[in-house]
């Protein structure tokens, strides 16, 4: 499914080029992992794609490959290979493996086990404190020059808006994006569903929407202080994204994701006490749902990311409350996305946007479009081939995803990582 | 929503994990069924005495991962008049947490030949994740899971209301207190509906209503006297202490000065109200003492028609069809 090539042309493919702009049917060549100009030929191999649509590899904005610290959950191997065979040509660890990515020690051990595993690229946000405690600022300019792209505080909260602001600041005199999960922890109280007549029922511990948008404001207002930088990761609420709305109005330097089954499910998805459902930040209200579509849909937010967090079946083997957040969203991601294709929310060059192009440009990575001399990350995708997601043949070591048994028409037949 | 996990495919009961979704026809089949367990109304002399055989041979375990002495007490009783054998298992949280997961601990207990599991968790959800996971032949009979069902205590409690006041479609039930954190609450919320209660009310101070409850088709009261007016039953919660913890209010004096039912608020309703409480009763906080035991309480009925309902449950879930008492 997927393949490491010398040199390869690739014919009569529809390419979606997302920072070109451009959506074309014709040819790319590729040449020691790099895109070169089709008439620098001859080439070793070619490759017909029928019309099929070319996208630049994908870049998971946030996923959990759980080694090190949780590999009874999944390994740098299982899921980096998930990854791959979806399309999936990067991803971006969070920091809060066990231990921490904290120092460079660290970042050093998680690239040489994702190099042995040789699946999917991995990208690493850096902690944005020691330990993610909250309180002293981890070595930012040490965990950038080891190659992290960005800084991160994960879902532990910062002590302070003192911390938050001085990290702010200390992360942008070094040209570090900083990115935020906007959920205050105080108001989010250990909760497991969305604040609303669902949880009330189920009596559910409740978040609130107050919990994203308060802390959104927080960091928006710190950096319209400060300038600096961030990106708000996994959005689950209509008033995030109009906070974000203001933000972008007001030409804040600000991005944002949201997970890709925040589109599609809602609190109802907890009925019958469904721990496949239990996600933090909690699926909101159907209006939630339709506002991020909405704003995915505009290219308001950014980019959909998998927010992929495999776990092992015991994890999920409780009550509802106490079953680990999570869904094993990695062999998801790009077949969800292709729903909204059908819907006609994104076109299939706004799609390879929101997959590709935008997620690269966030991380600052010299990929997501078909420029000569880009890596040549690239997914093939059949848009209209049925199939069913079954536990049983997934790659992911998690089976941990409420779509198992659905269908779903297309996805990535091929993928070639540069 | 319904939940047919815990019904049979022709409609019967296979487990009680919840009054959401049970007809009427079948709830007023467990309060009949309980009508004969539990002696006249004004004999005073219950199920006392009774003996039943219909689960003769069965084994009920009473699995309580919560304290709890009232209702473990009342489901033993239950389950012993119908001539069952039971356990009683008190497992403090530490013990699972020692390495056995709440699966291991089922399946540990199936392995025994139990027929019922009757369980007190402290996770909502906690029954319905027993049921899904028990083996076919093995029933499950929530005893309160987190803040989500008591579906016995609301049975007992609409059972009791019906031998007063038959006539649900003419009540106005108000429910005071600590309406986020009960499962009795929600419980009887769901009952009275189903029985079809005129109006059914919540009061208390915000923090302890949870949003989004009128879905549950409820109003909500955040003043007494208007949420009490007019009023023929007054459920009362029971105030955990703990409350104080945690901002939801700032004492037990507060709570009682706004939302406690004293005998000046009494004497302002209607003079045939009845007032009830799922105990244990916190004197001088939600209720004053002398209302506790006054002549319009019904608290002690409650715990007495406990037994007959729970027996009729596990009569109705174990038993052999029509063979029923």
């Amino acid at each position: 499914m997927s393949a490491f090539l010398n040199n390869l042309l690739i014919r009569n493919a529809r390419l979606l080029d997302p920072l070109a702009g451009t959506d074309s049917v014709g040819d790319l060549a590729i040449r020691d992992g790099l895109i070169v100009s089709v008439d620098s030929g001859p080439f070793e191999e070619t490759f017909d794609a029928a019309g099929r649509w070319l996208i630049p590899g994908i870049v998971d904005l946030c996923a959990r490959m759980r080694e090190p610290g949780a590999t009874q959950k999944g390994t740098m191997r299982s899921e980096t290979h998930a990854a791959l065979a979806s399309g999936i040509t990067a991803v971006c660890l969070p920091p809060d493996t066990s231990p921490v990515i904290d120092n460079t020690a660290m970042v050093n051990r998680v690239n040489r086990i994702a190099k042995k595993a040789a699946g999917a690229y991995v990208h690493m946000l850096g902690a944005l404190t020691k330990g993610l405690g909250g309180e002293a600022l981890a070595e930012i300019s040490a965990l950038k020059a080891a190659g992290c792209v960005g800084v991160s505080n994960g879902l532990n909260p910062v002590a302070s808006p003192l911390v938050a602001r001085r990290a702010l600041e200390y992360a942008a005199s070094l040209g570090m994006t900083v990115h935020v999960v906007p959920l205050d922890a105080a108001l989010a109280n250990h909760g497991c569903a969305h604040e609303g007549a669902i949880a009330t029922r189920l009596g559910l511990a409740a978040i609130p929407v107050a919990a994203e948008a308060l802390a959104m404001r927080q960091w928006i207002s710190l950096v319209e202080d400060t300038g600096a930088r961030v990106h708000f990761g996994r959005l689950s609420s209509a008033r995030a994204v109009e906070l974000l709305a203001s933000a972008k109005r007001l030409g804040l330097p600000v991005t944002a994701d949201v997970a890709a089954h925040q589109l599609f499910m809602t609190d109802a998805d907890l009925e019958g006490f469904n721990a496949m459902a239990h996600v933090i930040p909690p699926l909101r209200a159907a209006s939630d749902r339709d506002a991020l579509r909405a704003a995915v849909g505009s290219g308001l937010i950014d980019a959909i990311c998998s927010d992929h967090q495999p776990h092992e079946l015991d994890a999920k083997t409780n009550p509802l409350p106490q079953t680990e957040p999570g869904i094993s969203a990695l062999e998801t991601l790009l077949p969800l996305s292709l729903r909204l294709v059908e819907a006609g929310l994104l076109t299939p060059l706004s799609l390879a946007a929101r997959l590709a192009g935008s997620p690269a440009q966030i991380l600052g990575l010299s990929q997501g479009g078909f420029a000569l001399g880009a890596r040549a990350d690239l997914c093939l995708i059949d848009p209209t081939e049925e199939w069913r997601l079954d536990g049983r043949n997934m790659l992911s070591a998690g089976r941990n995803t409420p779509f198992i048994g659905e269908t779903f028409s297309g996805r990535a037949i091929r993928v070639w990582r540069g | 929503m319904t939940h047919p996990l815990q019904l049979t495919p022709d409609g019967r009961l296979r487990h009680l994990l919840t009054v959401e979704g049970l007809s009427r026809p079948l709830l007023t089949d467990i309060l009949d069924q309980a009508e004969r367990y539990a002696g006249q109304p004004s004999s005073n002399r219950g199920s006392r005495g009774l003996k039943v055989p219909l689960l003769h041979g069965k084994t009920v375990v009473n699995l309580f991962f919560e304290a709890s002495t009232r209702t473990r007490m009342t489901f033993e009783l239950a389950a012993k008049r119908l001539s069952a054998d039971v356990l009683n298992l008190q497992i403090a949280a530490s013990s699972t947490s020692k390495g056995e997961t709440l699966l291991d601990t089922l399946k540990t207990m199936e392995a025994m030949q139990v027929d019922m599991f009757v369980i007190r968790h402290e996770a909502s959800g906690a029954a319905h994740f027993f049921a899904q996971h028990a083996a076919p032949e093995v029933a499950i009979l929530n005893a309160g899971d987190g803040r989500h069902a008591h579906p016995t205590q609301a049975l007992l409690d609409v059972f009791t209301i019906r031998r007063h006041r038959p006539d649900f479609e003419n009540l106005t039930v108000a429910i005071v207190g600590d309406i986020l954190h009960s499962r009795v609450a929600r419980s009887d919320i769901h009952a009275l509906r189903i029985l079809g209660a005129k109006e059914i009310r919540v009061v208390g101070p915000r923090t302890l209503i949870p949003a989004g409850i009128e879905a549950m088709g409820v109003t909500v009261h955040n003043d007494i006297d208007s949420g009490l007016a007019d009023a023929d039953v007054v459920i009362l919660l029971r105030l955990q202490k703990e409350r104080m913890v945690g901002a939801f209010l700032p004492s037990t004096g507060e709570f009682h000065r706004d939302f406690g039912l004293t005998k000046a608020r009494l004497a302002k309703l209607k003079p045939e109200v009845l007032v009830m409480h799922p105990g244990p009763i916190n004197r001088g906080v939600e209720i004053e003492g002398d209302v506790a035991y006054g002549e319009r309480s019904l608290i002690l009925e409650q715990v007495e028609h406990g037994i007959a309902v729970r027996m009729a449950v596990m009569g109705m879930i174990l038993g052999d069809q029509g063979d029923a008492a």
